[in-house]
């Protein structure tokens, strides 16, 4: 046991641990309002979208592959799929079909065009973000959808709990779509034999190709999984937002890539976990979160945030550079 | 990953002066999209007004793309160039309103001078802060200028509190605004930039250390040359150039701003991967970045003149690139038939 706890404090997800843990003891002494029940259901609920987001990007950073497009995707399968529950009465099953198959559709594009032009993935994924949020805007013209159908609207909503002052606590559809994104890829990553064939298409392409690891059919998967995961991260943002704007989500996807990154994903392939990534997106959301209790102007956030970004990616930097040092003076 | 098979032709005077194919493929590109738009648009596109008014548009966006193009070339990748070109503007901008405006005539120089060596100062900084994280600390340039972004745009937020500046000398409106002999003035600037940041990068020791770096660092690293100052060099060259683009938006809207020209930030790296920029590193020259500039304004100006939304215009820009590494993806397995073809018959 304690040679476990050690061996956690080696790795960067222990580390993480530590300062969100030190971080939200900090936030619930100085300020009375962090660590209440309500704050934490709405930090949840307002972080679900770019968490949801990050689990799924994670399986592209894992691959040794990056996406930029994947807000895109989500303002498309968000905007398909109301503009359709608006229109004809369906239900729930027929919006989240759909917005599960535009954004694998999506997803897949992005890796068939990988895989034929043979460019880079960011430069690819570049070019689909403005091919799908340059088409998206042309055909609705940036209009908004500002009524959803009821049904929609109300979502899904079971109160577990009620306090003394009759506020009811909900399990709302953003944790469901939160829990399961992370449930998933970590199932996905540590379980199945798919899993430690992306951790190996990541490492190393050429000894992945040698072991008979089909690249093109990995590769549609991994994208395709991650546009699945913004078609449903749409609908639960949709369902947050009470409306569709086809440019509300075109912009954050830096964001969310560096939630990921702070999780110890590496850009180069092959390393991250769920857990990790859990805990880059709660330091992010902690941090913006606190220093507005804390009554720093929100003028403010975005730098502190910046900050916190550049510091944390450069201790990642040097300990890896320290690892591979040590590395080198074992083989010697 | 791609392996890509470089046939290297041996050099000779001939080849030297023959247009590479990149910018063969761009002509081609440009030849048929002013043919295609000819057609469609006639004198409308093809008219002073027109022209002048892509000659206005193009120079912000082409030396922001410089900005990144220099980065790209040694391997890397520079996101902070829009937080720079606003903070520093800002900057430049406190001073211009502060004093600069109060003085006149001869006076205003000095506060001119400052104001905009104050703008550069900050560019310094920031290039300097991306340098030293990137090649000192090893984080990767995507990371290290994700953050760097995010922190400088952060600062520029914080003190305006999300507001513009506005109201600047006379000169800075021509700046942005004038027109010497029926040329905008921004034109001229982008032209004087251009052509310095092309000798630097083709013909100087500089500009082929920074190709080198972009090639194989390491290999150059054990030939003797500090790897890590040609870095810092590289990305502060950037900001200075964003610096640039940031005193350009700032005379051509006459206002500051902490978000101004968001969307440029993505955009700049597919013109300068258009322009034949490898986004490994490596390869790319500033006359095929040029190219790739004229054709994208090429196209957002017929969209206008359409009526389409700029939007299109904005999915257009995707499809061309994607198109072009299509089209040269189609041509190298053509030609590798053609070239195994005999050898078959044999």
């Amino acid at each position: 046991m304690r040679n476990q706890a050690r061996a956690l404090l080696r790795t960067h997800e222990g580390k993480l641990l530590i300062v969100v843990l030190l971080l939200g003891a900090f936030l619930s002494v100085a300020t009375g309002s962090f660590f209440t029940l309500q704050n934490l259901v709405d930090l949840l609920t307002s972080y679900s979208f770019s968490g949801m987001l990050a689990a799924g990007l994670l399986v592209v950073l894992i691959s040794g592959g990056i996406d930029i497009s994947f807000t895109a995707t989500a303002s498309i399968a968000q905007y398909v799929a109301m503009s359709v529950a608006n229109a004809y009465s369906v239900g729930w099953i027929t919006v989240i079909a759909i917005c599960a198959a535009i954004g694998i559709v999506c997803g897949m594009l992005n890796a068939v065009l990988i895989g034929v032009l043979r460019l880079s993935s960011i430069i690819v994924t570049i070019a689909t973000l403005n091919v799908f949020f340059g088409l998206l805007m042309f055909i609705t013209h940036g209009n908004e959808i500002f009524s959803l159908p009821d049904w929609f609207g109300s979502g899904a909503n079971w109160v577990v709990y009620t306090d003394s002052d009759q506020t009811p606590y909900a399990i709302n559809l953003e944790m469901i779509g939160l829990v399961g994104a992370f449930l998933v890829t970590g199932l996905l990553l540590t379980r199945t034999n798919i899993g430690r064939q992306i951790y190996a298409l990541g490492s190393n392409v050429d000894a992945a190709k040698r072991v008979g690891i089909k690249v093109f059919r990995l590769n549609l998967l991994v994208y395709g999984y991650l546009g699945f995961i913004a078609g449903m991260a749409a609908l639960v943002q949709a369902q947050n937002a009470q409306s569709v704007s086809p440019n509300a989500l075109v912009g954050r996807e830096l964001d969310v890539l560096a939630a990921v990154v702070l999780g110890g994903a590496s850009l180069t392939g092959g390393v991250g976990t769920v857990f990790g990534t859990i805990l880059g997106v709660m330091l992010l959301a902690f941090l913006q979160n606190g220093l507005l209790l804390l009554g720093v102007p929100s003028y403010w956030s975005q730098c502190f945030t910046g900050a916190v970004i550049l510091i944390a990616v450069s201790l990642l930097a040097v300990e890896r550079q320290r690892h591979r040092a040590a590395a080198r003076r074992v083989m010697a | 990953m791609s392996e890509r098979v470089v046939a290297v032709p041996p050099p000779s005077a001939l080849s030297r002066l023959m247009p590479g194919a990149v910018l063969l493929r761009l002509f081609a590109l440009f030849a048929v999209l002013v043919i295609l738009l000819g057609a469609l648009l006639g004198g409308k596109l093809f008219n002073g007004a027109a022209v002048r008014s892509m000659a206005f548009q193009l120079p912000e966006l082409g030396v922001l793309a410089l900005a990144m193009m220099i980065p790209l070339l040694s391997g890397g990748l520079d996101l902070s160039i829009i937080a720079t070109a606003n903070l520093s503007a800002l900057g430049a901008a406190t001073i211009f309103t502060h004093f600069g405006v109060g003085a006149h005539g001869m006076a205003a120089i000095p506060w001119d001078v400052l104001a905009i060596l104050v703008g550069f100062a900050i560019a310094g900084v920031i290039g300097t802060l991306n340098g030293v994280v990137i090649a000192y600390l090893g984080v990767s340039p995507i990371l290290a200028t994700l953050g760097s972004m995010t922190l400088v745009k952060g600062i520029a937020i914080g003190l305006t509190h999300g507001g513009i500046i506005s109201g600047f000398p006379a000169f800075m409106v021509f700046i942005g605004n004038g027109s010497v002999f029926d040329v905008p003035v921004v034109l001229i600037v982008f032209v004087l930039i251009a052509i310095p940041v092309s000798i630097l990068l083709t013909r100087t020791p500089f500009g082929t250390i920074v190709a080198m770096l972009g090639s194989n660092e390491k290999a150059v690293r054990y030939s003797g040359i500090d790897t890590r100052r040609v870095l810092i060099k590289v990305y502060i060259l950037s900001a200075l150039l964003s610096s640039v683009a940031g005193m350009l938006m700032m005379a051509r809207f006459n206002s500051a701003n902490a978000s101004y020209g968001e969307s440029y930030l993505l955009i700049t790296i597919l013109a300068a991967v258009l322009g034949g920029v490898d986004p490994a590193g490596g390869f790319g020259r500033v006359s095929g970045l040029v190219l790739a500039l004229v054709i994208l304004q090429l196209v957002s100006t017929a969209a206008n003149l359409l009526n389409i939304s700029q939007f299109l215009g904005l999915a257009l820009w995707g499809v061309i690139l994607l198109g072009v590494a299509g089209v040269s993806r189609v041509w190298e397995t053509v030609s590798i038939l053609l070239r195994s073809a005999p050898k078959d018959s044999s």
